[in-house]
């Protein structure tokens, strides 16, 4: 497994801790829950329809592919969001969450 | 004390979108008295183009490369909004209705009324459907770029750019600078097109430059580039492996680890839309625009247009489209604005143009594939496929791009037709056998972008 | 130019309108649709879809129990069943008073068999887990479902013209004259068509078409609102409303929730928008009632444009005045499970019978000042 993005210059600096499915991953302030979830992976969610797996596609808000849930239920845009400390987010179908 | 009743009553101009079109607008605002509101969806000001990342690293010359002295002079003047004008960062408008628009930010609901509206909502990436568009991996020339200059991140490291249009060149060349492994840029346009376009790229011979500098650079350091080369397909299973291309009537596989596309840009124009500005079919866009004079003034009294929302003209001719919309937004209020200024503007934006006209030549925004197969998703948001719409049009006998909406759902996705409009409108037209321009558009409807219910439950009463 | 001629001209391409014009082409009558925009494109195209019986006035109960038969039959009729479910119609209680209007409604519409089942707060819980606690109970009609209501009406429209009807779309009608005892009516674009019978299914346009032959009916036109959420996993497979009205809700095969409640306003050129108190509410109304809404996404909001009568039932009769004029109209937000029942009505009208049912419930006269025996 080859995440979809990497850093294009490592940076010294402290990391935030997020989980995604339970398993902790790392990011830094200023990213974006995309940018936190794809230096660590392959993909962003699963779709409804056929459950094939998607990973955002134009990063600026408008293709609303990116959307992901968090543990508590709330859905964010992940391209649009800034990553924060604690934030526990799931590979789970809109509806499904309680 | 209360303000004065006089004061509280009158409503203010309002700018929405903080790119180059709107900064200028509001700064023209300013310098002759006004203090606008400006509406953005980003923390910060710079639009897509100039867009400021929320942690910078690197130079800004290594962000915006050749364009940097501009993106910082946006940058700036956007500072001096956030002090000076009622700036409000990370606000969408959700709804509009003549004289007011709805906003949210954080999931608060609010209101606000306009004497009178700029709207510089700016563009996203074209792109047509093309098998294995939905994989992992795949994204647009955009949202690639917005991954480097706005996360310091990069795609891949093996990455194909694909598609047409001056971005092509420009993304590639920014990867392949910050240590990108740029496998192929596939240009769909003819080489011969550039050629011929030439004299009219010349009416800008800076930006010529720049665009041959970048293609030079490619070059020399052995990056395969074709012309008149398309993708047949993304391929891979839970990701992008690889890119399926004709190249001069080859079909040839290259293999990547992510793949880039885009046909130049299309405008966002919903809140033209919601409201009612008339509009027309650009021939040369291949789009529906909201209709414009040459100031900017929509057809809706007080409801105004600049930058590349109401069509597709570059961040510079966004910036002047912003400042002459802004003077028509004062004249029209009694206002004495600088008339030399704006014949200066007129000038430039006309020299802007023939260049534009020519870029669109050296690009000719390309088609979806005719004979595609059924099974291609055409609507990524709920996965409709070419086959579907295709039957509907045939059993329905449909030559209405709404009609085609309400009884396939294509456009009732979350995207709300971004992404799926163009593919499906020139699916439609190319199987009933119609031109483009008679089938219609699809019309906006609130909300602008998706919004969890919960927060249109939080409206004020 | 050719003037088109027909036994009965119907003037809207709706569901009542489409319908007619199959029931009428089935039983051998020649008829012209006539439709100014494109047919079901209206209140018929952007309803709810909820194919409900339980909750009609009682006078509407007959066309609501012929109309459930047809609706069993649409492939048969129409080619398609525009993706017809008997999901079940959930109507909830929010308070003990609200519980007992149902159960009063149950037991006086007990002749009709609509099947009614009351349930409480333990029923719920367990049968459709879903729903928000603290709903005090409800009334299900097993029978009731839903439709897509885009499907239908082009679909009536298009089996009515295998049948031989013939369909004039983009055709607004000028104005109305008459030649030797036939109605003549002319369109804007001068294409003329006469017939001896006129039906008058116009919607909600249906008081301004009554007024070009001299009648006048009270009908108030109303916007209703309307959301959909995005595609979410199944969250409930009955088709819902409350007690009281005011919030409806169903979720469509694809996962989406479409639900409405409240009413919008008019826009220039027949066109309305959602109100934003309506869609407020709206907002607040769906995860109290089902909370995992709370953060679904709302993909778009829309309105349309209809009838109401100020007893909420429709006009099915004979022009007061005008002979072999019938007008069919004014649903008041219910026309859409009962208009193929309609449609078979207004062809028996047409040709003389069945007139007396309709004539005392739904007549076009029934706010006339009533002569003194």
């Amino acid at each position: 497994m080859k995440p979809l993005l990497r850093r294009a210059a490592p940076l010294d600096a402290p990391a935030l801790r997020l989980t995604w499915n339970g398993q902790p991953i790392a990011a830094q302030p200023g990213d974006t829950v995309l940018t936190a979830l794809l230096l660590s992976g392959e993909r962003l969610r699963t779709t409804l329809g056929t459950g094939a797996p998607r990973a955002g596609f134009c990063l600026m808000g408008a293709c609303q592919d990116c959307w992901v849930q968090c543990a508590d239920g709330r859905r964010l845009r992940a391209c649009s969001t800034l990553a924060e400390e604690g934030m526990a987010l799931v590979d789970s179908l809109p509806g499904e969450c309680p | 004390m209360t303000a004065s009743p006089k004061a509280e009553a009158a409503p203010p101009m309002v700018v929405v979108g903080a790119g180059p079109a709107g900064v200028r607008a509001a700064q023209t605002l300013l310098r002759h008295g006004v203090r606008p509101v400006i509406i953005d969806e980003a923390p910060l000001p710079g639009g897509q183009i100039y867009r400021q990342s929320p942690a910078p690293r690197g130079s800004a010359r290594q962000r915006y490369g050749f364009e940097h002295k501009r993106a910082a002079a946006i940058h700036a003047a956007g500072a001096r909004l956030r002090e000076q004008a009622d700036y409000r960062a990370r606000t969408a408008v959700w709804n509009a209705a003549p004289g007011r628009l709805d906003l949210v930010r954080d999931g608060e609901l609010d209101s606000l009324p306009y004497a009178r509206l700029l709207i510089a909502t700016g563009a996203t990436d074209r792109v047509l459907p093309f098998p294995g568009w939905v994989l992992p991996g795949v994204f647009s020339l955009g949202g690639a770029q917005i991954a480097l200059k706005g996360q310091h991140c990069l795609l891949g490291p093996r990455i194909v750019f694909a598609g047409t249009g001056p971005l092509l060149y420009l993304v590639a060349y920014q990867y392949a600078r910050a240590g990108g492994q740029v496998q192929a840029v596939l240009d769909s346009a003819p080489l011969s097109r550039q050629a011929g376009a030439l004299p009219a790229l010349m009416n800008q011979p800076g930006m010529l430059a720049k665009g041959l500098y970048y293609l030079g650079w490619l070059r020399a350091r052995g990056v395969p580039m074709h012309h008149s080369a398309s993708l047949a397909a993304a391929l891979g299973a839970a990701r992008v492996e690889g890119v399926r291309a004709r190249i001069g009537g080859a079909e040839r596989t290259i293999a990547c680890d992510a793949l880039a596309v885009g046909h130049g840009l299309r405008s966002e124009t919903q809140l033209a839309d919601l409201l009612d500005c008339a509009f027309g079919f650009d021939a040369a866009q291949r789009a529906w625009l909201p209709q414009r004079d040459a100031d900017g003034r929509s057809s809706v009294v007080g409801v105004y247009l600049a930058g590349d929302g109401a069509g597709i003209g570059g961040a510079i001719q966004a910036e002047l489209s912003g400042e002459r919309g802004a003077l028509a937004m004062l004249a029209d209020s009694g206002i004495d604005i600088d008339r030399a200024r704006l014949r200066r503007l007129e000038r430039r934006q006309a020299a802007l143009s023939r260049f534009r006209q020519g870029l669109d030549r050296a690009f000719p925004l390309p088609s979806v594939d005719r004979d595609c197969d059924d099974s291609l998703i055409v609507c990524r948001c709920e996965e409709i496929r070419a086959g579907e719409l295709r039957a509907a049009a045939a059993q329905y006998a449909i030559d209405d791009l709404n009609r085609l909406k309400a009884l396939t759902r294509i456009g009732m996705g979350l995207c709300q037709g971004r992404m799926c409009q163009g593919g499906a409108a020139e699916l439609l037209a190319d199987c009933r056998g119609i031109p483009l321009s008679a089938i219609g558009r699809l019309r906006s409807q609130a909300p602008i972008k998706p919004m969890p219910l919960s927060t249109l439950g939080e409206a004020r009463p | 130019m050719t003037v088109l001629h027909a036994d009965v001209a119907i003037i809207g391409a709706g569901l009542a309108g489409t319908s007619a014009a199959l029931a009428l082409r089935r039983a051998g009558v020649s008829t012209i649709l006539i439709e100014r925009g494109l047919c079901g494109a209206r209140a018929s195209g952007v309803n709810f879809g909820g194919v409900r019986r339980q909750g009609r006035n009682m006078e509407q109960l007959y066309l609501a129990q012929r109309a459930q038969g047809i609706w069993a039959r649409l492939p048969e009729l129409i080619g398609t069943d525009a993706e017809y479910v008997r999901t079940g119609h959930l109507k909830l209680a929010r308070s003990q008073e609200d519980l007992d209007k149902l159960i009063a409604y149950r037991d006086k519409v007990r002749d009709f068999e609509l099947g009614l089942e009351i349930l409480d707060a333990a029923d719920l819980r367990r049968r459709f887990p879903a729903l928000a606690p603290g709903i005090v109970g409800g009334s299900l009609c097993p029978g009731d479902g839903q439709a897509n209501p885009r499907l239908l009406s082009p679909a009536f429209a298009h089996a009515a013209q295998r049948a031989g009807a013939r369909l004039l779309e983009h055709c607004a009608i000028a104005h109305v004259d008459t030649q030797a005892g036939d109605f003549l009516l002319t369109a804007v674009d001068n294409r003329r068509i006469r017939a001896g019978t006129v039906i008058n299914a116009a919607g909600a346009w249906g008081a301004v078409v009554a007024g070009w032959f001299g009648d006048d009916l009270p009908l108030q036109i109303k916007y209703p609102t309307m959301l959909v959420t995005e595609p979410l996993t199944p969250q409930i497979d009955v088709s819902l409303g409350v007690e009281g009205g005011g919030f409806y809700a169903r979720q469509v095969a694809r996962g989406n929730i479409v639900m409405g409640g409240g009413y919008g306003h008019a826009l220039p050129g027949d066109r309305s928008r959602p109100g934003p108190a309506a869609l407020a509410e709206l907002g607040r109304a769906a995860p109290a009632v089902l909370p995992a809404l709370a953060s679904a996404s709302v993909i778009r909001c829309w309105s349309g444009i209809e009838g109401y009568f100020p007893d909420k039932n429709p006009v099915i009769g004979f022009s007061p005045h005008t002979p072999r004029l019938v007008h069919a109209f004014g649903f008041s937000g219910g026309g859409f499970q009962i208009a193929p029942a309609v449609g078979e009505v207004l062809a028996e009208m047409v040709q003389g019978e069945n007139t007396l049912m309709m004539a005392e419930r739904f007549s076009a006269s029934r706010w006339s000042a009533r002569p003194t025996q």
